[in-house]
C-alpha cells in the first residue's frame, strides 16, 4: 500500500513535466515570433529583447524549456499583455473563484445525484425510476451553455429571482452552480442506480434481510456503502468534466474565474495568460486525480496494490 | 435465409450475432427513438436545400428578430434569417462535425493504442505516459489547446475535437487488445505461424468492433457537444455558417427581446446528442446485456 502511494506520487512528476512541455510547445507552434506573440500588438524593440533574454527565446528549444521550467518553479508565468501585471497574481484570484464554483457544483451533483440514483435503483422499473433516468439521460445530453442561458432567462430575466451575471454573493453562485453540476449530477445518478441494482442482488443483502435487518438498515449499512465504490472511480472523469465545464459556464455567466480568463485571453490574443491558465487547469486536474486515486486505494481494501 | 441456415448447422448459436443484437436492440423503445431521430436528421441534412423554407444565409432585415409565426415557424434571427432553415442546414454541419472528429479520434487512437497493447514493452510504456499527459487535460481544454495553435474555424474545430478524443480511444483500444491477445484463438494463430499484421487485422480487430461501435456512438454525442461548445465560445465555426453553437452565441445577445433565437438551436443540439446517447446505450445493452449495469459514460 505504502509502495503504491509512493509510486503513484512519483508517477505524477513525469506527467506534470509532460503537461508543462505541451503547454510550452503550444505557444511555440503558433505561427510567428514567440517574443512578439507573447508581447501582443503594442511592444517596443527593447521589450522584445528583454523578453528574449528573460525566457532565452534565442536559445535551442530544450534549453528554452529548461528556462521556462525554472521560471515556473519560481512562480513566474510572465506578464499579462492586457494588464501588465504578473499573471500569477491574477491567476490566484481567478483560481479561488473557479474553485468556489466547482465545489458548489460538485456538492450539488453528489448529493442530488446519489439520492436520485438510490431512489431509482431501489425501485427498478417503477415510474419514479423511469422519470429519474429520463432526467439523467437528458442531463448528459443538454449543452452546458444552453442550460445556463435558459436558467438565466427564466430566473434572472423573467422572474428576477437571481442575478444573471457576476460574482460576490451566494446568490451569484446558484445559477452557475446548477448549470455546471447538471452533467455530473446525471452521470452520478446513472452510476449510482446501476451500482445499487448490482449490490441489491448480492448474497450478503439477502443474508442481511433474512437476519431480519430492517430495509432501511439494509440500505444504509450494506447497500449504499458498497455501492459507493464504483461511484468513486468515476470521480476522476467527473472532475475533468467539472473543470472543462467551468470554462463554458463562466463564459455564460460572465463569472470571473479561470475559464473566463482563458476565453478572454484567447479572444484578445493574450497568450501569456492563455498559457498560464491552461497550465493551472492541467496541473489542478492531475493533482486532483492523484488524490482521487489515493483515496480509492484507501476506500477499497479488497484491491491489492503492488 | 442462407446465412441463417448456414449458422444453424454450426449448432450452438442459432442466429448470427448481428441479428441477435438487432433483436435485442429493437425491443428497446428509447434506443429506437434515438435511431429514428438520427435517421430524421440524416434525411434533413441530405435534403436540406429541398426541406428548408428559406436560404440559411440570406439576410432580411425587415423580419429581424421576428418571433415564431406562420412565416417563420421558429422565428427569424438578429439579421432576419429564418432560424428553422439555419437549424436544418446546421444538421449537416453538426453531423459532419461529429463523424469527422470521431473518425480522427478513432484512427489516431487505434494507431497509438493498438501497437502499444499488442507489442507491449517499451513502446507501450512510452505511449501510455504520453496518453497520461494528454489525459491531464479535460477534453474541452485539449480541444481549446489545439484551437490555440491552429486558430478558430469549422475545420479546425473538427480537428480539435478529434484530437481531444484520441487519448480516450487509445486507452480503449489498448485495453481491448491486451485482453484479446491472451485468448486461445490468438495463440493458435501464432502457433500456426500467422504474421502479426494478419493476426491484428483478421483475428483481433473484428473482436474489437462491438465495444468500439458502442463507444463511437456515445463519442459522437460528446463530440457534437464539444464542437457546439467551441462554436459557442467563438472558437469553432464562424459566422455566417449556420452552426448551432455559434447561432446560440449570437442569439444570446438578444435574450431579452428575442429569446427564440437562442432557444431553438440549443434544442436541436440537445435532441441530436440525446439521440446518439440513447442509441449508444441501446447498442451497449443489446451487445452485452451483462455489461449494461457497470458502464459509465466517458467524456
Amino acid at each position: 500500500m505504502t509502495a503504491y502511494i509512493i509510486r503513484r506520487l512519483l508517477l505524477v512528476i513525469p506527467v506534470l513535466l509532460g503537461v508543462s512541455f505541451i503547454v510550452f510547445l503550444t505557444i511555440r507552434f503558433i505561427p510567428g515570433d514567440p517574443a512578439e506573440i507573447l508581447l501582443g500588438e503594442d511592444y517596443t524593440q527593447e521589450a522584445v529583447e528583454a523578453l528574449r533574454a528573460e525566457w532565452g527565446l534565442d536559445k535551442p528549444l530544450l534549453i528554452q524549456y529548461g528556462l521556462f521550467l525554472g521560471q515556473l518553479l519560481r512562480g513566474n508565468l510572465g506578464i499579462s499583455i492586457r494588464s501588465g501585471q504578473p499573471i500569477t497574481r491574477e491567476l490566484a484570484v481567478r483560481f479561488k473563484n473557479t474553485l468556489q464554483l466547482a465545489l458548489v457544483a460538485a456538492a450539488l451533483a453528489s448529493v442530488i445525484g446519489i439520492a436520485a440514483g438510490v431512489i431509482a435503483g431501489t425501485r427498478p422499473f417503477s415510474l419514479m425510476d423511469m422519470l429519474t433516468m429520463a432526467g439523467a439521460v437528458a442531463g448528459v445530453s443538454i449543452p452546458v451553455f444552453w442550460l445556463g442561458l435558459m436558467l438565466m432567462y427564466a430566473f434572472a430575466v423573467k422572474l428576477h429571482w437571481l442575478p444573471a451575471v457576476g460574482v460576490g454573493t451566494v446568490k451569484h453562485l446558484v445559477l452557475p452552480g446548477i448549470t455546471l453540476s447538471a452533467f455530473t449530477m446525471a452521470t452520478i445518478a446513472r452510476q449510482t442506480r446501476s451500482s445499487v441494482l448490482e449490490v441489491m442482488e448480492q448474497d450478503y443483502i439477502t443474508t442481511a434481510r433474512s437476519k431480519g435487518v430492517t430495509e432501511k438498515n439494509v440500505l444504509l449499512r450494506h447497500a449504499i456503502k458498497n455501492a459507493m465504490i464504483p461511484i468513486i472511480t468515476v470521480q476522476g472523469v467527473m472532475i475533468g468534466r467539472l473543470l472543462g465545464g467551468s470554462i463554458i459556464t463562466e463564459t455564460v455567466f460572465a463569472y470571473p474565474g479561470m475559464g473566463k480568463l482563458l476565453i478572454d485571453g484567447l479572444m484578445g490574443r493574450n497568450y501569456p495568460v492563455v498559457q498560464g491558465v491552461i497550465l493551472l487547469y492541467a496541473v489542478t486536474f492531475s493533482l486532483v486525480n492523484l488524490v482521487v486515486d489515493l483515496s480509492y486505494a484507501l476506500f477499497d481494501p479488497r484491491i491489492a496494490y503492488d | 435465409m442462407m446465412a441463417f441456415a448456414h449458422h444453424r448447422t454450426k449448432g450452438a448459436k442459432s442466429t448470427h450475432p448481428s441479428r441477435r443484437i438487432w433483436k435485442r436492440f429493437k425491443k428497446n423503445r428509447a434506443a429506437l427513438i434515438g435511431l429514428g431521430l438520427i435517421l430524421v436528421e440524416v434525411i434533413l441534412a441530405i435534403f436540406a436545400p429541398l426541406v428548408a423554407p428559406y436560404d440559411p444565409i440570406k439576410m432580411d432585415l425587415r423580419s429581424a428578430r421576428q418571433p415564431p409565426s406562420s412565416q417563420h415557424l421558429v422565428g427569424a434571427d438578429e439579421l432576419g434569417r429564418d432560424v428553422l432553415s439555419r437549424i436544418i442546414y446546421g444538421c449537416r454541419i453538426s453531423l459532419t462535425l461529429g463523424l469527422v472528429s470521431v473518425g480522427i479520434g478513432l484512427s489516431f487512437g487505434m494507431l497509438l493504442g493498438g501497437p502499444s497493447g499488442y507489442f507491449g514493452g517499451r513502446l507501450d510504456i512510452i505511449a501510455m505516459r504520453f496518453i497520461d499527459v494528454l489525459m491531464s487535460f479535460p477534453t474541452i481544454l485539449l480541444a481549446i489547446l489545439v484551437v490555440t495553435v491552429v486558430g478558430p474555424g469549422l475545420y479546425n474545430a473538427m480537428l480539435a475535437v478529434g484530437v481531444a478524443q484520441v487519448p480516450l480511444y487509445a486507452r480503449l483500444v489498448r485495453g481491448l487488445i491486451l485482453k484479446l491477445k491472451e485468448k486461445e484463438f490468438v495463440d493458435a494463430a501464432r502457433a500456426l505461424g500467422v504474421s502479426n499484421s494478419r493476426i491484428i487485422i483478421r483475428h483481433i480487430l473484428p473482436n474489437c468492433l462491438s465495444p468500439l461501435l458502442v463507444q463511437t456512438t456515445l463519442n459522437i454525442a460528446s463530440a457534437i457537444l464539444s464542437a457546439a461548445a467551441l462554436g459557442f465560445l467563438g472558437l469553432g465555426a464562424q459566422p455566417p455558417t449556420p452552426e448551432w453553437g455559434a447561432m446560440l452565441s449570437k442569439g444570446r445577445l438578444y435574450m431579452r427581446v428575442a429569446p427564440h433565437i437562442m432557444t431553438f438551436p440549443g434544442l436541436a443540439i440537445m435532441l441530436t446528442v440525446l439521440a446518439f446517447n440513447l442509441m449508444g446505450d441501446g447498442l451497449r445493452d443489446a451487445i452485452d446485456p451483462r455489461m449494461s449495469r457497470f458502464r459509465v459514460a466517458k467524456g
